[in-house]
């Protein structure tokens, strides 16, 4: 796995603190803002879900299920009962946090394509719930009138302000699962990837890093779905269904699964196909999604993040061959 | 008055629940063959069931083929599709793990569903049925006769595939294979043959079920994901590689559905599927018929 | 010749081509109008037919000089039905095209999601979707300033249908409807509105958007012996209630359908099962059906012809919606022009607005405009629309 310098993180950083005021300079590019916040916003999701697939090895396919807890649980907790949205994005991560304990702990002892359908299974129940249980969630017409995000007073009610907001959350995330990924925990992950039998034989507790990493990926996730809420100050069950936590995996797998930068890359780069680039492709997405993802589990398995490596790859192999 | 008995009400349930259980069933059984030589599950396995029917619409009602050649002619051409996702998207991985696998077949699934978006569009399609559509009244519940042509087909599926593996040559080859791949290798056994054939076979299975179904509840370009999630539901709970536990699997499922659907909530029909394969994953994952001993050994 | 003599000769020849081609055209200027339709994904029978009418109706206002010899410049985006692209396109639409004023979306769904945008940037927008609360602030119990809306609601929808069904003396209905917010919010109107009509609903069934098969639903109905079946779906699972209502023999209870029927290709997929159905629909739809002296008889008679010459293709009762919606907005351009809270004052004091699916009669409190004169009650007669008696 390549270490994570900390040059890469400065540069990013730089670029994102720029980004709002060079967009606004120029014309064409004017509203890249705006889907910049969106790309944050599920960067959180595919950080944690990388994480889970890339380091650990496990698959969910029913990640926007997360998602859709925190975002509704948000909106219900603020415009049912008036609570504070910074509380209720607390009480949302524990919530969320707790149900991803519960349907872990069974699911992780499965293997493989057991786990996958698991949590196909596990996201499209909670999206009918969330169609079905009208009483709470507005069923299928959605929420509305949700409240904005507020620090201290200072309302963050602008594209920009919510930019800012949005991805000091993804930095914060970003140097935490780092750390994370660079410490004894994420040699553990990276056992447990490798082989699951050599691990436990090291003395490693196989199971609860598996169930830790899985909460771990649902907390970002219910995170991303507050901040979704409180920014659109509208959801409806349609944001949440399956294709959403496929479209997730097609990030993971493009931006590349072993690598935390690939979550970026992944998020960015679907983000403004979806909403910016493909606009004159509309009837072609589904293919486009499809083959995109077909292309890169065949011919690109570290994801566009894994190019550097694989040129790097054929260099030596010319080398040897001379 | 039209009024019906509580307990013909049950009947039609059970009704109901056996035919669209009889598609769960050939979907499981699709899964099955696929599972049982390579060890993957397909997820595009629903987008088969959808392929039978949308060609066979094109076939039938658009170019006027008539039924008896119609039929084969579909089945050919999805076998053709499921042909094409061995060879382009199974074969191709060089280093196939896991999750390479079970995202390629996601993959496949939706370029399917975006292909079949992209000539049918997102309008449902309707199939003449095979007999007419005059129904027949058995204990106050209404059965059309097309639900018999699902559940025949059903039967024929099985005989035919039981004959087939324990009988004919090539049968006996693809279970050596699911047993063990390399001692069959060994044998003189064309591998790679014997998966591109598994998919070929269950492309076919999943057309048939496609084209039964119709008639009854027409069909559009992403029916696929739904029915091949209660489908493995199906295979799972039966047992996932065994034959008559994808059938029974299938039946149970589909008269789960129909009486959780009449008798408890209607909104929450499809759960009621995917609880129950939760349901197994969680307490018995081999299922009804599987053996714990061999899904340990299994690969995957 | 030289590379720079071909390219000025070029350059001259384009220009002179340029301005050859356009003559009648001549415009000073340009109204910028935005639009945000669900012209793919799976409620594309919205909006494409919308996005086809508020083309068509633009090009026939610039053929005809434009709007004070203004060009009508529509800019549409495709919201794929999801809440997310919609208020990217809207945020887009305002901030970076500025336009005067945006139509649509098309559901209930994108319009809630874009709907603080129009007050957040004062920017009158008229939705195109069903649900009363896209106009209605139901916590401060007014009317969204910002936001007005063409499509009749579904209380409308349901009053219709309550009005005839009592007219006819039936007070036993079961009801069955899809859990979409289209299939939520009729469901709620049948409900809250049959005491007030002496209905007594003996069944409330649902399904799923996507279901293939009601025969559980309805044979749970047909035990409990309703007079009537009213079904509130739109897209294929309206089809698929009436052919397993005719495949369990169940037609001797009349079936009423939402307004969401309001396509003959719905008619045609039913395979006969439709024949002798009820359903409300707005004018447009049975405009040939419309005695002479009807209020809209020559405006949708206009569209109809308009529609099926350019696009060869049954019209859509939802591209009603959006040729009321641009025509409200190109109303209020062609007095006011582009100043964006004037446009908002016309369109809350338009009276007697003639539209395709009903005469709009705005104000403060109604950004609607409609009541349940914007239904016919039709019956589908040897496989067509007739007025029902």
């Amino acid at each position: 796995m390549l270490r994570i310098g900390k040059l890469p993180i400065a540069v990013f950083a730089g670029f994102i603190l720029i980004f709002p005021w060079v967009a606004g300079k120029i014309p064409a590019i004017e509203n890249y803002t705006d889907i910049m916040v969106f790309v944050g916003i599920y960067c959180l999701i595919t950080i944690g879900l990388g994480l889970l697939m890339g380091y650990a090895g496990q698959i969910s396919v029913g990640q926007a299920a997360f998602y859709g807890i925190g975002a509704y649980v948000s909106a219900i907790l603020t415009t049912r009962f008036g609570l504070n949205p910074w509380f209720c994005m607390f009480i949302a991560v524990l919530i969320t946090g707790g149900i991803a304990f519960l349907i872990g702990a069974p699911s992780l002892k499965l293997k493989g394509h057991y786990l996958a359908m698991a949590t196909l299974a596990f996201g499209i129940i909670i999206f009918i719930i969330f169609n079905e249980e009208a009483r709470w969630t507005g069923g299928p017409d959605g929420m509305v009138d949700i409240p904005g995000l507020s620090i201290f007073g200072f309302d963050l009610n602008s594209i920009e302000k919510y930019f800012y907001l949005v991805w000091s959350f993804v930095f914060v995330i970003l140097i935490f699962t780092i750390n994370l990924i660079q410490s004894d925990t994420g040699r553990a992950l990276r056992a447990i990837h490798t082989s699951e039998a050599a691990a436990n034989s090291m003395g490693v507790n196989v199971s609860k890093f598996k169930i830790m990493v899985f909460v771990y990926s649902a907390i970002l996730a219910s995170l991303a779905g507050s901040l979704y809420a409180h920014y659109l100050n509208f959801i409806n069950p349609a944001t949440f269904d399956l294709f959403f936590s496929i479209k997730l995996l097609i990030m993971i797998a493009l931006g590349g699964m072993y690598n935390i930068w690939g979550a970026v890359i992944g998020a960015g780069l679907i983000t403004f196909l979806s909403n910016e680039w493909l606009h004159y492709f509309e009837e072609f997405e589904v293919i486009v999604y499809g083959a995109i993802l077909l292309v890169v589990t065949i011919f690109l398995p570290h994801g566009l993040v894994g190019i550097p490596g694989m040129i790097k790859e054929l260099f030596v192999r010319q080398k040897s061959n001379e | 008055m039209e009024t019906i008995t509580f307990t013909g009400q049950v009947f039609q349930y059970l009704i109901t629940g056996i035919t669209v259980g009889s598609v769960y069933a050939m979907v499981a059984v699709g899964f099955n063959i696929i599972y049982n030589v390579t060890e993957i599950i397909n997820f595009a396995q629903g987008e088969f069931v959808m392929l039978g029917g949308l060609i066979m619409v094109f076939l039938h009602v658009a170019m006027g083929l008539p039924l008896v050649l119609a039929f084969p002619a579909t089945v050919v051409l999805v076998t053709l599709v499921g042909i094409l996702l061995d060879r382009l998207a199974i074969n191709p991985i060089r280093q196939p793990t896991v999750l390479s696998l079970i995202i390629a077949t996601i993959a496949a699934s939706i370029l399917i569903k975006g292909t079949a978006m992209f000539i049918w569009g997102k309008d449902p399609y309707d199939l003449p049925a095979f007999s007419g559509r005059d129904p027949i009244i058995v204990l106050g519940a209404v059965i059309q006769p097309q639900y018999f042509w699902v559940i025949g087909f059903l039967v024929l599926t099985v005989i035919a595939l039981t004959f087939f593996f324990d009988r004919t040559i090539i049968g006996k080859a693809m279970s050596a294979c699911a047993d063990n791949p390399d001692a069959a290798s060994l044998v003189g056994i064309n591998v790679k043959g014997m998966i591109l054939l598994s998919f070929a076979l269950s492309a076919a299975i999943g057309a048939v079920a496609g084209i039964t179904l119709t008639p009854i509840s027409l069909m559009e370009y992403d029916r696929g994901a739904m029915l091949a999630i209660k489908g493995f539901g199906a295979a799972v709970l039966g047992g996932l590689g065994s034959f008559p536990g994808a059938v029974i699997g299938g039946l149970i499922l589909g008269v789960i559905e129909s009486m959780g659907a009449g008798l408890i909530s209607s909104g929450y029909k499809d759960a009621f599927a995917l609880i129950v394969l939760l349901f197994v994953l969680f307490f018995k994952p081999s299922g009804i018929f599987g053996n714990i001993e061999i899904s340990r050994i299994k690969r995957f | 010749m030289t590379l720079r003599k071909i390219a000025v000769l070029s350059t001259i020849c384009l220009f002179a081509i340029g301005l050859l081609a356009s003559p009648a055209l001549a415009f000073k200027g340009a109204f910028k109008v935005g639009a945000v339709f669900s012209v793919t994904g799976r409620t594309s029978f919205l909006g494409d037919p919308e996005k086809k009418t508020a083309e068509m109706l633009a090009e026939k206002i610039n053929n005809a000089g434009g709007i004070n010899g203004k060009k009508l410049e529509l800019i549409i985006y495709d919201s794929e039905g999801d809440a997310t692209k919609a208020n990217l396109a809207v945020r887009k639409l305002i901030t970076q095209d500025k336009v005067c004023a945006v139509i649509g979306p098309s559901l209930s769904g994108t319009s809630m999601a874009v709907v603080p945008l129009a007050a957040k940037y004062k920017t009158p927008l008229v939705s195109c979707a069903a649900s009363y609360k896209i106009v209605w602030d139901s916590k401060e119990s007014k009317a969204r300033k910002w936001v007005f809306k063409t499509p009749q609601t579904d209380t409308m929808a349901v009053q219709a249908i309550y009005t005839y069904l009592k007219k006819k003396g039936v007070n036993k209905i079961a009801v069955l409807s899809v859990t979409s917010g289209f299939g939520a919010s009729g469901r709620g109107e049948l409900l809250r509105l049959a005491p007030g009509y002496g209905m007594k609903i003996v069944a409330d069934e649902k399904y799923g958007p996507k279901d293939t098969d009601m025969t559980a639903q309805l044979t749970k109905i047909k035990g409990t012996a309703p007079q009537v079946i009213v079904n509130w779906s739109v897209g294929p699972t309206q089809v698929v209630a009436l052919r397993n209502w005719k495949d369990l023999g169940m037609t001797s209870i009349p079936f009423y359908q939402s307004h969401g029927f309001g396509s003959r290709k719905n008619i045609k997929l039913a395979a006969g099962a439709a024949e002798g159905v009820y359903c409300p629909l707005g004018a447009v739809n049975v405009s040939e059906l419309l005695p002479d002296d009807h209020p809209q008889k020559a405006v949708t008679m206009q569209y109809m012809k308009d529609y099926t010459a350019k696009y060869n293709e049954p019209l859509s009762s939802f591209g009603g919606h959006a040729w009321d919606a641009l025509q409200l907005v190109a109303n209020a351009l062609k007095a006011v022009g582009c100043d964006k809270a004037k446009i908002r004052d016309f369109l809350e004091n338009t009276q007697g607005f003639v539209g395709q699916h009903g005469v709009f009669n705005f104000s403060v409190d109604d950004h609607i405009g409609l009541d349940k004169n914007a239904f016919q009650m039709v019956v589908v007669k040897d496989g067509d629309w007739a007025l029902a008696k």
